[in-house]
């Protein structure tokens, strides 16, 4: 059952970890992106929308180059005795964070966006410091965007496979994960095998959007937009 | 430093090509109006004093100061309430959880108003569980009043909390803004650019133009200068504090005094003896006579002397200013009566009143 299971529990162990960093990572960006009128705005929203349109292979390979021995952050890991990042779980993770990036960020900054600057200027004039604004106001009035961001980071990264075969190889337990299992039994010729685990990503990945656009209807007719 | 009474604002600020330019002393109590066409500034003003809108300045309230030369107290550590003109209650709380907003987060030593009293003032018991979106127009405003003396302010600014509202709302809403006027010992600023509101509620008025202030001081003593700022001349009429002292159940007449003498009224079901009331006599209603006229039907005849008269306001028009004792009066005539009267400062004359309203 192990070999079976392993790539499955490891996908959803990466899934999760990398949608709770962007989650902490992502929404103080979105929320920048959302509110700034700083010229740099423009250049930073392209940098994070870059995963979207660049081949996983591209970003995998500077990623690796980066993480190697010869690469800055490397170095850094290694001076700090933390060992090299590619082909470790870790590794993979610090990919996925970057590669995930824009579906964390844009849905929060679409949701950010539409929020009524004068409820916060009203939240000031009734005693909300700016950090309470943003926890008693803008989060939960977000809470639709959060909603979507958190399940396309997920959902993303458990169907991602360049950034994982650059990265992290197809190492069993440590980066060997969905995609990537299939990937092996398909060349393997072990089809019985890929079906089982191609078909549970169809219908997951069917669940999951239903499951989100149901959600989201109902939390938008809950909520004055 | 002594804690000085009234409020003092002074901004200087630039919004876009809008330069605001104001230096005011308020007083500490009552309800000032701010009052002028759209775009005069006054919205700004008010964002000013919140601390909404960043401007160099000074702005203190009642000794407490707020903002100086070398800083400024963001908004959200000054001790005020803002309504806004649209309707801005947090669309994911219930009314109870709006109210609580502000309430929750000033310090239970600070509270003067209890909630229980601010939804009884503003009427809103029926209303605590349901949700913004389910209330109207008139309903959202007396929340979000409610919820704005919640935070128990020591000023208390409102922008136009009535013009998004309909005809029958606003009616509705008045008679809450009159008792907080009257029962709360808050300074209450006021924007708006309706005559009616401003007549009805202000005790004292700012009427600004241009982003500068062209005329201030009480309501009483503005609304009686000859020369109204922006052509304001055609609704022109002073406003009097009255008392209804006596009914005359035969004629169905009602009596009110005032410093001047008295008026007789329309009696109605809702004046009671005793009441005070507010009167707005208009300039228009108001003709002349040089002896008391007493084969005509006009009623209400005031003895009074000519103060002011400010010849061809516009072609064809004069206003002239009169007292009834201490009273001032407005009269609109036409140039050419003036010029056969022959009118003059110190004059006695007969003013004949042809209507006079209750704005109160």
């Amino acid at each position: 059952m192990d070999i079976y299971w392993e790539p499955v529990w490891l996908t959803l162990k990466l899934a999760g970890f990398t949608t709770a960093i962007l989650l902490v990572v992502g929404t103080p960006i979105a929320w920048w992106l959302a509110r700034s009128h700083h010229w740099i705005r423009q250049p930073i929203a392209a940098i994070v929308a870059l995963p979207l349109v660049l081949p996983p292979t591209v970003l995998g390979f500077y990623l690796l180059v980066l993480m190697g021995p010869k690469g800055m952050v490397g170095q850094i890991t290694e001076q700090l005795g933390l060992g090299l990042l590619p082909f470790t779980f870790e590794g993979l993770v610090i990919a996925s964070v970057i590669y995930s990036l824009p579906f964390t960020v844009q849905p929060l900054q679409n949701a950010f966006a539409s929020i009524n600057q004068q409820l916060l200027e009203v939240a000031s004039t009734l005693r909300a410091s700016p950090r309470d604004q943003f926890f008693s106001i803008v989060i939960p009035l977000a809470r639709p965007g959060f909603l979507t961001a958190s399940v396309l980071t997920f959902a993303h990264t458990i169907g991602e496979f360049g950034v994982v075969l650059m990265i992290g190889g197809n190492i069993p337990g440590e980066t060997k994960v969905l995609s990537v299992a299939i990937y092996d039994h398909v060349e393997s010729l072990e089809y019985t095998q890929a079906h089982w685990l191609a078909a549970g990503m169809v219908v997951f990945s069917f669940v999951v959007l239903v499951t989100l656009y149901s959600l989201n209807g109902r939390l938008q007719s809950g909520l004055v937009k | 430093m002594m804690a000085a009474p009234g409020i003092q604002a002074r901004f200087a600020c630039k919004v876009g090509t809008f330069e605001l330019d104001v230096d005011l002393n308020l007083p500490g109590s009552g309800l000032t109006a701010l009052f002028g066409h759209s775009g005069c500034g006054k919205t700004t003003l008010l964002r000013c004093m919140a601390g909404l809108q960043a401007a160099e300045g000074i702005m203190r309230v009642n000794g407490d100061e707020w903002q100086n030369k070398t800083g400024s107290r963001p908004v959200h550590q000054r001790p005020l309430a803002y309504v806004f003109q649209e309707t801005s209650l947090f669309p994911h709380l219930s009314v109870k959880r709006n109210l609580m907003y502000g309430y929750k987060r000033i310090p239970q030593s600070d509270r003067q108003i209890s909630f229980d009293q601010a939804v009884e003032w503003l009427g809103l018991s029926r209303l605590l569980g349901r949700m913004p979106e389910k209330l109207s127009g008139g309903e959202r405003q007396r929340v979000a009043i409610a919820r704005a003396l919640l935070t128990s302010p020591r000023l208390l600014l409102m922008d136009e909390p009535l013009s998004a509202l309909d005809q029958a709302s606003k009616q509705d809403i008045m008679p809450y803004l009159e008792a907080l006027r009257d029962n709360l010992a808050i300074p209450m600023l006021y924007v708006s650019h309706s005559t009616a509101e401003v007549a009805r509620l202000a005790d004292h008025i700012v009427m600004m133009d241009g982003g500068r202030v062209v005329a201030e001081g009480p309501l009483q003593q503005i609304m009686a200068r000859t020369n109204q700022p922006f052509g304001l001349e055609k609704d022109a009429g002073v406003i009097l504090d009255a008392t209804l002292s006596e009914r005359d159940e035969q004629w169905h007449l009602c009596r009110a005094d005032f410093g001047g003498g008295h008026l007789w009224l329309r009696a109605d079901e809702s004046l009671m003896i005793g009441h005070k009331i507010r009167l707005q006599v208009l300039a228009r209603d108001v003709s002349l006579a040089r002896s008391k006229q007493t084969d005509q039907s006009i009623q209400n005849l005031l003895p009074a002397i000519v103060d002011e008269v400010a010849f061809e306001v516009s072609p064809g028009t004069s206003i002239v200013r009169l007292l009834a004792g201490q009273t001032p009066f407005l009269s609109r005539l036409t140039s050419r009566a003036v010029h056969t009267l022959a009118l003059e400062p110190g004059q006695q004359v007969w003013m004949q009143i042809k209507s006079v309203a209750i704005v109160d």
